[in-house]
């Protein structure tokens, strides 16, 4: 169960929203130097898209490195753009656990399961323009299941499907050795 | 079976593959840069031991191009990070800045160095990885992690696409048409997610009328509509090309005649028009004569989708003997293109010439400020600009600012632009100077 704030944002969210490329430069080993994508993940969203339906909320304030919002709530499409890996984890190392959107794209999506950032989950509707900013989520995978609790309204969400086995394993490389494919 | 499916059956031992297997499939090239080498080399060493090996030396390729002139002592520690690897691990390609070994942009600089094989499967950190499907090889971005795993094993799990087919008719382009036209039409005809997980299949006799650089920018752009992978199969064309660069041997695979498709469309070349994508978005399409009269700031011509040496052939042709009313920015994707510029003529000048007497400001090669980059990036949009590039991406802060305003368009248009300053239709300067 995954349960927190929700943060809302429009459709084809690019990875130059998700994580500015001048920001690029961090080391992600580095702890201190980490820290930096937390503070600037979704920092290229224009400010009146950011945290809909009103606008003008970033996802971390701008002294802070962490956000107090857990779930990030996508239009279509999210995730387009450039490969850079930086995009998941700059939303991990911001606090993020799951994103939910009716669809990705495919090498944002790839990444979030491979490195293990974020679960990107994949919903029926498209609900960002359903689900305020600061609302109350829950994520149920076992019931498939994702709960405003703020609105009172549930709603479906898919199954991982095939990448559920990497998910649930933490990545590919913990994957590959369950597998044994990796020593 | 199409072509990227016969190509992905041969990689993972399977005599035929499907859409939607998830297979495991051994990697002929992995190539990667400045910005995802070094998380990607992390990640290698955190899992594999600070001592592992990459697998083969000879199939990885690092080539910086993002951040390379610049004062950000982050940036320039990353090109550290890979010039140590690349001395740890021996590995006989790398290209190192500051070095006649220097290239510059990653997609160009792959086939220039012959690592774009027909039949191949290469991988890159970088999504225009796809651009090398323009010599019929299997090529698409991937992240850091996937890199890594890789390094370590020589092999990734790919889910088999399914493939779209666009089919060309006509026998040549129009004077005024450039492939960069064509893919923005299609791109805006099926939406930036139209060929999300999908194979976009280039194919027909328009095909033919194609140079390789033509080619490489339909498959440079695949990922603007979310698609994995762009492929052509490979001809005379290609393996001319291909064989010029590279002595190592190659098959080249065709789609059988009774390949199953997701969906076929068709476009006759002929009835094509210069197309523009306005902001934010690459879908965003507008012919360039409805867009006549929009109001410029800045004019940009390069990277790995519009910085190549026909690029700037076309761009001369419009640019030689006018005067420009706005900034005009001129960035060649490699060496060997910043080479050619010193070389090939129009009407006698050279293209450098051409350029730097219509007051052009010109570049070193790298991606520069198509992807913004620090603030010192040459030509990086720092406030309110609107300008017109040849770039691949115009979504909010993708050249710099989230003030910036990018139209997408042909060397051709932005030439034309960059003369009147004001978006134009390159046929009003093609009819008097080409026709
Ligand atoms: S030129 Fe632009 S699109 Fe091409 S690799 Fe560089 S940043 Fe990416």
């Amino acid at each position: 169960m995954i349960k927190g704030k929700a943060f809302v944002l429009g459709k084809n969210i690019d990875t130059d929203q998700i994580i500015p490329a001048a920001h690029l430069v961090y080391s992600l080993e580095d702890p201190e130097e980490r820290k930096f994508y937390g503070r600037y993940a979704l920092s290229g969203v224009p400010e009146k898209q950011s945290g809909l339906p009103k606008g003008g909320i970033p996802l971390v304030e701008p002294d802070k490195f962490e956000s107090e919002f857990t779930i990030v709530v996508g239009g279509p499409n999210f995730g387009c753009g450039s490969s850079r890996e930086h995009a998941p984890a700059a939303l991990q190392i911001a606090g993020i656990k799951a994103i939910v959107s009716p669809g990705y794209a495919r090498i944002f999506y790839r990444n979030s399961v491979d490195g293990g950032f974020v679960i990107p989950f994949e919903s029926v509707e498209d609900l960002s323009t359903q689900i305020h900013t600061g609302d109350e989520l829950e994520i149920d995978q076992e019931k498939l299941e994702l709960r405003n609790l703020t609105q009172n309204v549930t709603y479906e969400i898919k199954d991982l499907g095939s990448v559920a086995d990497i998910i649930n394993a933490g990545g590919i490389f913990e994957y590959a050795r369950q597998q044994g494919m990796v020593a | 079976m199409t072509l990227t499916e016969k190509i992905l059956a041969n990689h993972s031992g399977n005599t035929s593959v499907k859409p939607g297997d998830n297979v495991w499939v051994d990697v002929d090239v992995l190539m990667t840069h400045d910005v995802c080498g070094p998380p990607a080399i992390g990640i290698f060493q955190k899992q594999f031991g600070e001592n592992a090996r990459v697998w083969d030396p000879e199939k990885m390729v690092i080539i910086p191009d993002h951040y390379i002139f610049t004062k950000d002592k982050y940036a320039n520690r990353n090109v550290d990070i890979l010039r140590g690897f690349a001395a740890d691990q021996d590995l006989p390609y790398y290209f190192d800045v500051g070095t006649d070994r220097y290239k510059g942009v990653c997609h160009i600089a792959l086939p220039e160095e012959g690592f774009t094989r027909p039949g191949e499967v290469l991988f890159g950190t970088d999504s225009h990885t796809c651009t090398a499907g323009a010599f019929g090889q299997f090529a698409t971005g991937i992240g850091n992690t996937d890199a890594a795993f890789i390094m370590g094993t020589g092999k990734l799990w790919v889910k088999v696409p399914e493939t779209m087919r666009f089919i060309f008719d006509g026998d040549h382009l129009p004077p005024y048409l450039m492939a960069k036209d064509i893919i923005l039409q299609i791109i805006g005809d099926i939406g930036v997610d139209g060929a999300t997980y999908r194979t976009m299949e280039f194919a027909g006799p328009g095909i033919k009328a194609m140079n390789i650089e033509d080619r490489m920018t339909l498959t440079n752009m695949v990922i603007e509509a979310g698609g994995k992978n762009g492929i052509v199969e490979p001809d005379e064309i290609t393996e001319e090309y291909v064989r010029k660069r590279t002595d190592k041997p190659f098959t080249s695979l065709y789609s059988d005649p009774d390949a199953k498709y997701h969906s076929v469309r068709r476009y006759n070349l002929e009835e094509m028009v210069p197309m523009v994508a306005k902001p934010h978005s690459p879908d965003n399409k507008a012919t360039a004569e409805e867009l006549e009269g929009t109001e410029l700031t800045r004019a940009y011509i390069g990277s790995c989708t519009g910085g190549k040496l026909t690029d700037f052939i076309a761009a001369a042709e419009i640019i030689k003997g006018n005067s420009l009313k706005i900034d005009t920015y001129i960035v060649p994707a490699t060496t060997e293109i910043a080479r050619g510029l010193e070389t090939e003529k129009v009407n006698g000048k050279t293209l450098l010439e051409v350029f730097e007497e219509a007051g052009c400001k010109i570049g070193r090669a790298s991606c520069a400020a198509c992807l913004g980059g620090p603030e010192d990036t040459f030509g990086r949009l720092n406030s309110d600009e609107i300008c017109i590039s040849s770039t691949n991406r115009n979504y909010p802060g993708r050249m710099g600012s989230k003030q910036a305003q990018v139209y997408l368009a042909s060397p051709y248009t932005v030439a034309a632009s960059a003369v009147t300053g004001k978006i134009t239709d390159p046929r009003v300067f093609i009819q008097e100077t080409i026709i």
